[in-house]
């Protein structure tokens, strides 16, 4: 008996139909896409996009070559190189990422003892030719310069959970 | 209409007083001339349904998905299929270097050749048809298969072996098939009792309305029919031919450009064919579906019946994306088992129970025309 009803069930394409009832209802229902560049969703403040690097309140560049970033940095995307600066601490002469090879896992951020390698919120940028994305000292610094404002809240509100 | 057109060329001739001069050239040639504005009628309008039933496969499918479709190229995205086009067009055509050229350039178009060549007995109206044959039927089962060769001639000449496996997919496929087709065109054709497509349908004209129509009699083969055409095209959940999780793309996995573009024209101009022929065969063509029904049948009786016709293929073809969006892709083996024990033997059985039924005075769709 249970069979024969299994048989008449499958000749009358029961399920199938249920299935084509489920998807007719979804063709009516709300889309959820978001119109990325009108609409955006909203990002944490752990958000990691674009590096950038930090200075002091005084204007001096945060960063003093201990290349621990350098050393936790999983996809060898950092290469810094330092030299003592007159007033007997030391800083870097060079910092560069190739962002191409980041994979954006935030280690560096988290290895840095004086939170000077930062991630930020940016993740809209692009390079136009090769080369563009191998971002310098300064080219970070500029970024850091920029957003500082908003880096600093989000550091602080990351604080709490710390 | 033919007339109409000779006479306006006529007066526009005679404004200048050449109409004798031109007449006497063009005349020898006019049936082909004639024939050939049809063909471009026909096919003009099915290029940009192509396009455009692309178009609604992606925005269909999208909102089934909860997602929005193409809307970037003009207002929703409507001039996206234009956009799609000219970038085919504008693409390097590859051909790869061990593959047989010859075979590999013609393959395409023995795709579209004959998926196009079918719409020519393809009545849209009464009497609205580029070549009304009488075993036109026949003509229509016989057009449909050779789109297989094309599949197979692309898949061997590629000289790849996703291409191959994907074309003796595609060609198995096709090939059983067609037997439940055939079988549930035989029980169209012994309740029409004729091979005319425009026989056929007016043979559904009764005062019920749509219930005259042949999906009343034949509601299983209506649904055979249906499912085969949907694995006759390819289409999901028939796609195994392309299968893009196995296989990548199947048998035109090496065609890129206007060749892809000509396999893509050729399926898609094959499921409006089947949306056509399914119109045709058992929702009653371009009647009206409340003929005889009084007062509603009486002003339903002004629409033309070109509007009637469009309307059910849009219908047909709409549920043609419903199922893509819906169900998941037949295995290979599911496949083959579903076409020849269930379908083919079904379908026999329905051939001998429809020929007995209609020996019967229950049948009572043939004796009410009008």
């Amino acid at each position: 008996m249970n069979k024969l009803f299994y048989y008449v069930k499958s000749f009358m394409l029961w399920e199938l139909l249920k299935g084509m009832a489920l998807t007719g209802r979804y063709m009516f229902a709300r889309s959820i896409t978001v119109h990325f560049p009108e609409e955006k969703t909203p990002q944490s403040f752990r958000f990691r996009g674009l590096h950038a690097q930090r200075r002091y309140a005084n204007g001096e560049e945060r960063c003093i070559g201990c290349k621990l970033c350098e050393a936790v940095c999983p996809a060898l995307a950092i290469h810094i190189e330092t030299e003592e600066r007159d007033d007997g601490t030391r800083r870097t002469t060079r910092y560069d990422i190739d962002l191409v090879k980041c994979i954006f896992c935030g280690f560096c951020e988290e290895a840095c003892p004086v939170d000077a390698i930062v991630e930020t919120r940016i993740f809209e940028y692009h390079g136009e030719k090769r080369g563009d994305l191998y971002y310098t000292k300064e080219m970070l610094l500029a970024v850091g310069d920029k957003y500082e404002a908003q880096i600093a809240k989000d550091r602080a509100d990351d604080s709490a959970y710390r | 209409m033919e007339a109409q057109v000779i006479q306006f060329f006529q007066w526009f001739w005679n404004l200048f007083g050449l109409w004798d001069l031109v007449w006497s050239f063009v005349a020898p040639a006019w049936p082909l001339i004639w024939t050939l504005v049809k063909i471009i009628a026909i096919v003009a309008p099915l290029m940009i349904g192509v396009a455009y039933f692309t178009y609604a496969e992606r925005k269909i499918l999208a909102y089934m998905q909860v997602r929005v479709g193409p809307n970037r190229v003009g207002y929703y995205g409507l001039l996206q299929p234009i956009a799609d086009g000219i970038k085919l067009m504008f693409k390097e055509l590859i051909v790869p270097i061990r593959s047989n050229k010859f075979l590999f350039a013609i393959s395409p178009v023995i795709v579209l050749a004959p998926a196009l060549a079918a719409w020519s007995v393809v009545p849209f109206s009464n009497g609205m048809v580029l070549a009304n044959i009488n075993a036109g039927l026949l003509f229509i089962l016989s057009m449909t298969s050779i789109g297989v060769y094309g599949v197979i001639i692309a898949g061997w000449a590629s000289n790849s072996k996703y291409a191959f496996l994907g074309a003796m997919r595609s060609a198995a496929q096709m090939v059983s098939y067609e037997l439940p087709m055939g079988f549930a065109l035989v029980c169209v054709l012994l309740a029409a009792q004729s091979m005319n497509l425009t026989d056929i349908v007016n043979g559904q004209q009764t005062n019920a309305g749509l219930f005259g129509w042949y999906f009343v009699p034949l509601f299983p083969m209506f649904i055979v029919y249906f499912i085969a055409g949907v694995a006759e095209t390819n289409r999901a959940p028939f796609d195994v031919a392309e299968g893009e999780s196995e296989i990548v793309a199947g048998f035109h996995v090496e065609y890129s450009g206007m060749g892809f573009a000509l396999f893509f024209l050729g399926e898609y101009a094959n499921m409006i064919l089947i949306g056509g022929l399914t119109t045709l065969f058992f929702l009653g063509g371009w009647l009206n579906p409340f003929h005889g029904w009084g007062v509603i049948g009486v002003y339903t009786d002004m629409v033309p019946g070109l509007i009637w016709m469009l309307g059910k293929m849009f219908f047909i073809l709409f549920m043609f994306l419903w199922f893509r969006a819906t169900f998941p892709r037949y295995r290979y083996d599911q496949l083959m088992r579903l076409g020849w024990k269930i379908l083919i033997p079904f379908t026999l059985i329905w051939v001998v129970v429809v020929a007995a039924w209609m020996q019967t005075p229950y049948w009572v769709w043939s004796s009410v025309q009008g």
